[in-house]
């Protein structure tokens, strides 16, 4: 596939992003997907994210493991190399590239049951590691490809097309990944472009783990009375946290905010997120409480959307590893076979 | 303890007869965790120090502490490495297993025991030295847990005196043994002299086994196969290491971070060149090793057999990819718990064909210290030029184990990068086509992430060669039938057998790994004993290059000599035999957690060979 990734001089009046690149070059192949599928809107807003924040789409990587998700990378960002790797297993692939060459932004996408089930050992240690990548759950409580089985997300008491009653309580994505290590948890709604093209933004942004989970409805198995993924009960029960802007660190913040009813958390390289307050015990910074957040609006059969918690500072696994700052993938020989004076070191400690 | 104690040596009929000379081996039987290894190493290098060849085997328990441990060291003036199956001289410290060490001993042979044990009248046939530790440990410390430590240390005192192995030597070994601790060295000195003094004064020599010096070890180092991977993982370049804790492999990486930390700092800003990662498992640290050399780095990551059934689907998934990976199984007995610290070579069929679909892998198998260094050069090498994942089948006897080698030499060949795709052979091929075979040697050109050349989408089986998704027939067929193509390249570019063709030889022996220094020894006793002469193919990869199936044409018939039950290599080389080939193999096979020995093939051999004449 070779993509020519030099800028063509635009047409007039395209609108054109801070590195003079045009939309069409965030795009990609051209999706499968069901008509509807949330999945599809979710790619429509990491294309705009990465055209307005004007970032060089051969310095991303896109991952994935396996599921209706999971071939969402095909359909972005086609000048960036992309990894459709196996089931589950989406989070070791990453974590190698990522370390491997620390300069590419990554992305990974992945779904609720590539995640919650066949994955979630290998979810459980990316977290934990607080890996530089924005992880995106693509979550309608279903498998999808092999037509609508119950997945870990499914919340209890809900109901497949046939009538099955799922009987076991599903994982919170987010509450696991707070409690994991995570330093940006956040959930939104495949139909909240808004929010979601806001926190996805901030979530490129940060440096560590960006935990995004993403309800997106089924539209096919998982979007009937009794599902609690529908569009129409995700409607109902969105219960936004804050109303959330991001300010990129080349833009300057122009709008006035009131202190007491906003939060303004500034990322590391220099970009803001404003959030205004529109739950009163929102503390975005603050793990035990955006835990009982989620614990308590899920307890009221609610999604509580929004970023729910985000620790901008914390070390990132790159800066513990302690790894050169050039990427390891491209250090030249001098730097990677140790002269004959070591060998000669080494054999006299074992005359 | 009393001298008259050690008078019921006097009925030995054999004593003071012929003298052992540098030939024999002796088996330490302790409990695991009683700090025997540091008194077993040490007697080890003293009589490697003295110039006589001589390797040490470790068979130790799945467990931290108290279960029974053997150690056994083997001189020998001819230089046979390999596994004696006899012992020759036990030290019994073990109460739990020391009446059966001492009846599983042949005729003959000597025994040093605790003296409260009482063996001495288990046998007749067998010179015994009783030794009271616990007597002798008293004076040298108080402390409840050094006297623990150091106790072993006695019977290698017991031992300079009873084989004649220079003190001198003892002492130094000890020092290299331990290093800088002064307080440590001077405490098991003194145990080392007690047990020396204690020999002299009451145990009169009664066996036939005596150390002399000679100078077959001049200029050789002793070390572990594990630690000559990890040097030679370094020189590789290796820049990204992810593994999971198993034995017998966890020295291996082990070793490796070691050597990292010291040598791989980068000079200017002190920050890493490489990045170890203990992953959550085998399947995560095989994920990893692919996501980070399907982005450019040399990655590596080593396990065994356990891991590698987790590794299974991203060996497939790395095999279709065409992503590089180097993979070290340090082979160990089966699944679970059972034999997880007993050596086998039982991993050969699984990791060749290692996952789902139509796979196959290149396998390296070193049989020395010195090939664990240069294959983990090669595997690199190999797996970036072929694109490929890439499996040393290393085993625990070669990695955990002590083998004398000449010093690693360092390489001469510069790392190769294989097929990257760069400006000029874009210019040259005009397009880049990921999965494309430009050369017609079924190795397309590779691109990574942020080298400013074009992207690719990496994916299983299903792509096209633009890289694609594709569910047509001929692009599958056609990527396959390139894959294939490659795998005949392999064949051209993996090390190529050891060959000894004796004139006049009709029989001929294929081996691979460690079983090669049963082979050696076979050999000689089948030459002096039987006066059978045999050829002699030692494989170092799969897949098999043609020097192989032209050695089995040149014999009447040809046995295959590997540590497993199925005869596995035996049936990834009758896969590929003509029907003529194929009627010439035969198969001896060894399975019972132990190294393979030389007497065992002996014997297989001549019961194979009866059994053909009688036919």
């Amino acid at each position: 596939m070779s993509t020519d990734t030099t800028v063509q001089p635009p047409a007039p009046g395209k609108k054109l992003n801070r590195i003079g690149l045009e939309p069409l070059a965030y795009r990609g192949g051209k999706t499968t997907l069901c008509a509807g599928c949330g999945h599809n809107a979710i790619t429509e807003r990491i294309i705009e994210s990465f055209f307005e924040l004007g970032i060089d789409p051969t310095q991303v990587i896109k991952l994935s493991g396996i599921g209706c998700s999971s071939k969402a990378p095909a359909y972005f960002l086609s000048s960036a190399h992309g990894f459709n790797s196996v089931h589950g297993r989406m989070p070791s692939v990453a974590t190698g590239a990522v370390v491997a060459n620390r300069t590419m932004i990554a992305v990974g996408v992945s779904g609720d049951g590539d995640t919650g089930a066949i994955g979630i050992g290998q979810f459980v240690h990316l977290m934990r590691r607080n890996l530089p990548i924005v992880y995106i759950i693509e979550d309608n409580g279903c498998y999808g490809l092999t037509k609508g089985q119950f997945s870990p997300t499914a919340d209890l008491g809900s109901t497949l097309k046939t009538g099955v009653v799922n009987d076991l309580p599903p994982i919170d994505a987010c509450a696991l990944a707070i409690e994991l290590g995570a330093s940006f948890v956040a959930r939104s709604f495949s139909g909240d472009p808004k929010q979601l093209k806001a926190i996805l933004k901030a979530a490129i942004s940060h440096r560590g783990t960006a935990m995004i989970d993403v309800i997106s409805p089924c539209v096919t198995f998982n979007d009937h009375e009794g599902s609690t993924k529908s569009y129409s009960y995700v409607k109902d029960h969105d219960e936004p946290l804050a109303d959330v802007s991001f300010v990129p660190f080349f833009e300057q913040v122009t709008a006035e905010y009131d202190p007491g009813a906003t939060i303004a958390v500034t990322l590391h390289n220099g970009s803001k997120i404003v959030l205004r307050k529109m739950a009163e015990d929102y503390q975005p910074t603050d793990k035990m409480s955006a835990l009982r957040l989620l614990h308590e609006t899920m307890s009221r059969g609610e999604y509580a959307t929004g970023i729910l918690y985000i620790e901008p500072d914390k070390q990132d696994f790159i800066d513990l590893l302690g790894i050169t700052d050039e990427p390891l993938a491209t250090l030249p020989e001098a730097k990677t076979r140790p002269g004959k004076a070591v060998l000669d070191e080494i054999m006299d400690t074992f005359q | 303890m009393s001298v008259t104690a050690s008078a019921v040596q006097e009925t030995i009929p054999q004593a003071r007869t012929a003298r052992v000379v540098n030939d024999f081996a002796i088996q330490v039987a302790t409990v695991n965790g009683s700090g025997s290894q540091t008194a077993n190493l040490v007697l080890l290098r003293a009589i490697f120090q003295m110039g006589v060849p001589v390797s040490g085997k470790n068979m130790f328990p799945s467990n931290i502490a108290g279960l029974p441990t053997w150690y056994t060291i083997r001189a020998s003036s001819k230089g046979y490495i390999g596994r004696k199956k006899e012992v020759d001289f036990l030290v019994a410290m073990n109460p739990e297993t020391a009446r059966e060490d001492v009846l599983t001993l042949p005729r003959g042979a000597a025994a040093v025991y605790d003296e409260p044990l009482k063996l001495k009248d288990l046998r007749s046939d067998v010179v015994f030295y009783p030794v009271p530790f616990d007597k002798l440990i008293t004076p040298i410390t108080h402390d409840a847990k050094l006297r623990r430590l150091v106790r072993n240390m006695i019977y290698d005192g017991v031992l300079a005196k009873l084989l004649s192995i220079d003190m001198a030597q003892m002492e130094r070994a000890l020092r290299k043994q331990l290093g800088k601790k002064e307080k440590a060295i001077a405490l098991n000195l003194s145990a080392l002299t007690a047990g020396y003094e204690y020999a002299e004064a009451t145990l009169p020599k009664l066996d036939p086994f005596v150390i002399e010096p000679m100078n077959k070890t001049h200029g050789m180092i002793l070390l572990e196969g594990n630690a000559a991977a990890a040097i030679g993982c370094m020189m590789a370049g290796v820049t990204f290491v992810s593994w999971y804790p198993i034995t017998p492999s966890s020295s291996l990486c082990e070793s490796l971070i070691d050597y990292l930390k010291k040598y791989r700092k980068d000079p200017e800003t002190g920050k890493a060149t490489y990045a170890v990662i203990q992953a959550e498992d085998e399947i995560a640290a095989l994920g990893m090793v692919i996501g980070a050399s399907w982005v450019g780095a040399r990655a590596m990551t080593s396990t065994s057999g356990p891991g590698i059934s987790l590794m299974a689907e991203f060996a497939g998934l790395g095999y279709y990819t065409e992503v590089p990976a180097v993979i070290f199984d340090i082979q160990r007995v089966g699944p679970s718990t059972g034999l997880p610290t007993r050596t086998a070579q039982q991993d050969i069929l699984s990791a060749a064909v290692l996952s789902h679909g139509d796979t196959k892998h290149p396998l390296l198998l070193p049989s020395s210290v010195s090939e664990c260094y240069s294959m983990a050069m090669d595997a690199f090498d190999l797996a970036e030029r072929l694109q490929t994942p890439v499996f040393v089948m290393s085993d625990l006897d070669l990695g955990m184990n002590t083998w004398m080698s000449y010093p690693l030499e360092y390489p001469k060949k510069p790392i190769d990068r294989g097929k990257r795709l760069d400006e000029a052979t874009l210019e040259r091929i005009g397009e880049f086509a990921r999965y494309r075979d430009v050369d017609g040697d079924g190795i397309p050109y590779r691109t990574v992430p942020g080298d400013g050349m074009p992207a690719y989408f990496a994916r299983g089986s299903g792509h096209n060669e633009t890289a694609q998704y594709s569910e047509r027939a001929d692009d599958y067929a056609n990527n396959l039938d390139r894959l294939a193509r490659k795998f005949e390249t392999a064949r051209t570019l993996v090390p190529k057998p050891e060959i000894d063709l004796v004139r006049g030889a009709r029989i001929g022996v294929i081996a691979y790994g460690t079983t090669h220094w049963a082979i050696v020894e076979s050999r000689d006793q089948l030459k002096a004993e039987h006066g059978l002469d045999l050829s002699y193919l030692r494989l170092r990869a799969f897949p098999f290059t043609p020097e192989v199936f032209d050695f089995i044409d040149r014999c009447d018939r040809v046995y295959l000599v590997e540590q497993n039950r199925d005869a596995q290599m035996l049936s990834l080389l009758q896969m590929e035999c003509t029907p003529a080939q194929f009627a010439k193999l035969g198969s001896i096979r060894h399975y019972i957690g132990l190294p393979i020995d030389g007497r065992s093939v002996t014997t297989e051999l001549l019961k194979h060979e009866e059994e053909e004449r009688a036919r």
